[in-house]
């Protein structure tokens, strides 16, 4: 997903360690900047979406290749802005005066992830209970946890040392990738990197903040004997620099070489606003997010949501009854297990409501005998 | 043998903490580990090794931790070794009196209270002008009178003590009086004496501070000026404190690189440094932005360091962490320490200096393998001296933090130290013997109590 992007050696700072992603040459005529609106709920058709959105950004874009003055980039101070007036958002991405679009950050992936199978059953098999059939999965609800709750992130926030030319970074917490974050613009990023502790994050990443203070160190040293002059030196720390890149690579592979999802939000001109979904599956790292992909193919814009272990799990399971028609069953069957298994399995993460008491109750009787 | 090195090691940690740390706040750590760190080395130094914490009054250590020295000799006099009291004495004299009353006044709340004290504080009031104390430290000269059974000179107990009182005799008594009751009179008086008061006749702060010009001293022009609300005469500011003025501008003016120079000049004439082929690498990457407390002085540090070497070099180049256009650096960026270093050694230099806080991170560890890497392979012989300078104190270290080993790690507070700080380097290695270090602080003790008046550090 990153493939024109450098990455940078990392900085340590707690338990996080920030990776710089840089562009030799990046496009004006997209800048991203922040938005003054922050809000509670958004209002999506035939549903209210709540949540408090701190921040929005506004995506700006030029249909020629004249250059665009970002509108948020001249915002340097993020964390001192005081008390924004809250209000209702009208839909997650709109279109401004011009060529202009507001859109609130991960929380068009997030929609994304909470609309999934939104609809309920479509066959009405006999244990669907009343509720399951006539409301479907509303109100689906996921808990995550904001970048300032994370502990010392605001401090690895303000000693990280922005590179020239940077526009992105991968933020890792004890050493799993948290989140990343790409912005069309060096300047964007500047202006935008505190915007950071405005996003939200999975409780899997709070949990590692708290347990891991520090990390451990991570060197490559040299091979002394290939050293002669100061020439062979300096390639030596080439050497280390592309070691630091191989690393980041690596430690990202969760979200960079796996098949994803994409949905097209919005098309900006030329360009286009994706939101997309891992592939779900409870073993491997999960990420949400969304996109700007130029005409070109290249990232303008990235962020990304890491779900926690629970939250993977409860999209797998919805994906898999989608799969299937909605018929325990077929799921069954392919999983070699009994029907009663496969429906405790969905009692236990937390989608009992989905099913009619009785079922589950003979279920549960079903399960005591047997052991 | 190993306690011979544990104490010339102690004794070098501890001097090398004393020239950087201020226990304020640093970009990488909070003031609060700041004070815990140094207050732990002082206590230990001074129960350890009494005499070399008495003698490091002497060697150009900062204000901050001179301070922290004589209150805490004065608080235990039982075990003072000779020549402390001289050397007490001679400390305070030499610090600015705003620090120094500062000092005595603590004395006051730390409850130190024992004949030794009071002499000092007594004779260093002899050696002052009363009564101009008593206007412009009045708060302070107070606490410490009353503290210490001062017997203060003519009316000078008047003034302080009492409230309403009749005409005084003496001049500035009788002005600071004057003042009290008439806004014209404020103008006759020190420049932060006349400013509260100002302030209590209402008047205007642009009309206070173009009358009051003439009263003011350099270091509160510079202060003020920050605001632009006074012309400062740049030809008598220090060079460190003109340089970060010049940094706090948001364009460099002719007239104040002229100032510049002519503050190195004449810090060269004071401390004279000869050096020959040198090479400098300064770290200018965002972390030497500092902190609102000290606003870019590592920046300052980096950028005062680099004038004087340059007037003091037979030949040099200097080598930034991230090169800029015209005259004057900027901090941002990453910390790529490498680079520079290779290129700096690719000149092949007498003499290296790095200033630099250590912290590298475009690759983490690069300039240490790199600096390693060159002594042990390229250059065992040690052809090239490489000194380290860093302006921050790491708390966790108890020190500055080295850059490499072998490579000696100084702290640096000001570029008027820089002499002293390339003098100390040669402790700093771990090379020479306890004996050495020992008789270095003799010297430089007998030549700080010999010098008496003159030449005073300027802060």
């Amino acid at each position: 997903m990153l493939n024109d992007l450098i990455l940078a050696p990392s900085q340590v700072c707690g338990a996080f360690r920030l990776v710089p992603l840089l562009r030799p040459t990046f496009r004006t005529d997209l800048r991203l900047g922040l938005s003054k609106e922050s809000g509670y709920a958004v209002r999506l058709p035939g549903a209210v979406y709540t949540s408090y959105i701190p921040h929005a950004l506004v995506l700006e874009w030029a249909d020629s290749s004249a250059p665009v003055a970002s509108l948020g980039a001249q915002l340097n101070k993020v964390r001192t802005q005081s008390a924004v007036p809250a209000g209702v958002f009208h839909r997650m991405a709109k279109r401004q005066d011009g060529r202009r679009l507001r859109f609130l950050p991960l929380h068009l992936a997030m929609e994304g992830l909470l609309a999934l199978h939104f609809g309920g059953p479509t066959v009405q098999w006999g244990y669907f209970s009343r509720e399951a059939i006539s409301r479907g999965m509303s109100p689906r609800v996921e808990r995550s946890v904001a970048g300032w709750a994370l502990e010392g992130f605001d401090e690895a926030l303000r000693v990280f040392e922005i590179h020239e030319g940077q526009v992105g970074v991968l933020v890792f917490v004890a050493d799993a990738l948290a989140t990343a974050f790409v912005t069309p613009h060096p300047d964007d990023y500047r202006a935008l990197h505190d915007s950071l502790l405005q996003d939200f994050f999975g409780e899997l990443i709070w949990q590692y903040a708290v347990m891991y203070p520090s990390l451990p160190p991570c060197d490559f040293p040299a091979r002394p004997e290939s050293i002669r002059t100061l020439t062979d030196l300096r390639a030596a720390v080439e050497l280390m620099r592309q070691e630091w890149a191989a690393f980041g690579r690596t430690a990202s592979i969760g979200l960079l070489d796996v098949p994803v999802t994409a949905e097209t939000v919005y098309e900006a001109g030329p360009f286009r606003l994706e939101r997309f979904i891992g592939s779900l599956n409870p073993s491997d790292e999960n990420h949400i997010g969304e996109r700007i992909v130029a005409p070109d193919g290249s990232l303008q814009y990235l962020k990304t949501y890491r779900l926690s272990a629970a939250q993977t799990r409860r999209a797998y399971l919805l994906k898999q009854l989608a799969d299937h028609d909605w018929n325990l069953e077929s799921i069954a069957k392919k999983y070699n297990l009994t029907t009663n298994d496969v429906l405790l399995q969905y009692e236990r993460n937390g989608y009992g409501w989905l099913f009619h008491q009785h079922v589950t109750d003979a279920a549960r009787a079903y399960c005591r005998k047997k052991s | 043998m190993f306690a011979e090195r544990t104490q010339r090691e102690d004794i070098v940690h501890f001097l090398n903490a004393c020239y950087a740390c201020t226990g304020q706040r640093e970009f990488y750590e909070n003031a609060n580990s700041q004070r815990v760190s140094i207050d732990f080395l002082h206590q230990y130094v001074l129960v350890n090794y009494r005499s070399v914490y008495a003698r490091s009054l002497a060697v150009g250590i900062n204000h901050f931790n001179q301070s922290q020295i004589i209150l805490r000799l004065l608080a235990s006099g039982k075990e003072a070794i000779p020549k402390e009291g001289a050397l007490i004495a001679r400390a305070l004299a030499t610090m600015p009196p705003q620090r120094a009353w500062k000092t005595l006044r603590d004395v006051r709340r730390l409850g130190i209270n024992n004949r030794r004290t009071r002499a000092i504080v007594r004779d260093y009031m002899r050696g002052r002008d009363a009564v101009f104390d008593c206007v412009k430290y009045r708060n302070k000269v107070k606490a410490v009178a009353c503290h210490n059974h001062l017997s203060l000179p003519g009316e000078a107990g008047r003034f302080l003590f009492e409230k309403r009182v009749a005409v005084f005799q003496t001049p500035l008594f009788e002005q600071v009086r004057r003042a009290w009751h008439s806004a014209e009179a404020v103008y006759e008086l020190p420049f932060t004496v006349a400013e509260g008061l100002a302030a209590k006749h209402r008047i205007p702060r642009e009309q206070f501070l173009v009358k009051i010009r003439p009263r003011m001293t350099q270091t509160e022009k510079l202060r003020v000026q920050k605001s632009g609300e006074v012309e400062i005469d740049l030809g008598r500011s220090p060079l460190t404190k003109l340089v970060l003025y010049a940094l706090s501008l948001p364009e460099l003016t002719e007239e104040v690189m002229a100032a510049i120079s002519r503050a190195t000049v004449r810090l060269l004439r004071s401390s004279p440094l000869s050096l020959g082929k040198v090479s400098a690498v300064l770290d200018n990457s965002y972390s030497a932005s500092g902190t609102q407390e000290k606003k870019r002085r590592p920046l300052g540090v980096a950028w005062a360091v680099d004038r004087v070497l340059a007037a003091a070099s037979r030949e040099y180049r200097a080598f930034w962490t991230h090169p800029f256009p015209g005259v004057k650096p900027a901090a941002r960026g990453a910390t790529d320490l490498s680079t520079p270093i290779l290129d700096a050694l690719d000149t092949a230099p007498e003499l290296l200096v790095i200033v630099s806080d250590a912290v590298v991170n475009d690759p983490p560890g690069g300039g240490s393998a790199v600096l390693k890497y060159w002594q042990s392979h390229l250059d065992p012989k040690g052809r090239v001296s490489i000194v380290h300078l860093n302006p921050v104190f790491s708390a966790s270290d108890y020190a500055p933090r080295a850059l490499a080993e072998g490579v000696p790690t100084v702290g640096l507070r000001d570029a008027e130290s820089l002499p002293t700080a390339l003098a100390f380097a040669r402790f700093a290695t771990g090379t020479v013997t306890r004996a050495d270090l020992e008789s270095f602080l003799d010297r430089r003790a007998e030549e700080f109590l010999a010098t008496g008046t003159e030449a005073d550090h300027v802060e």
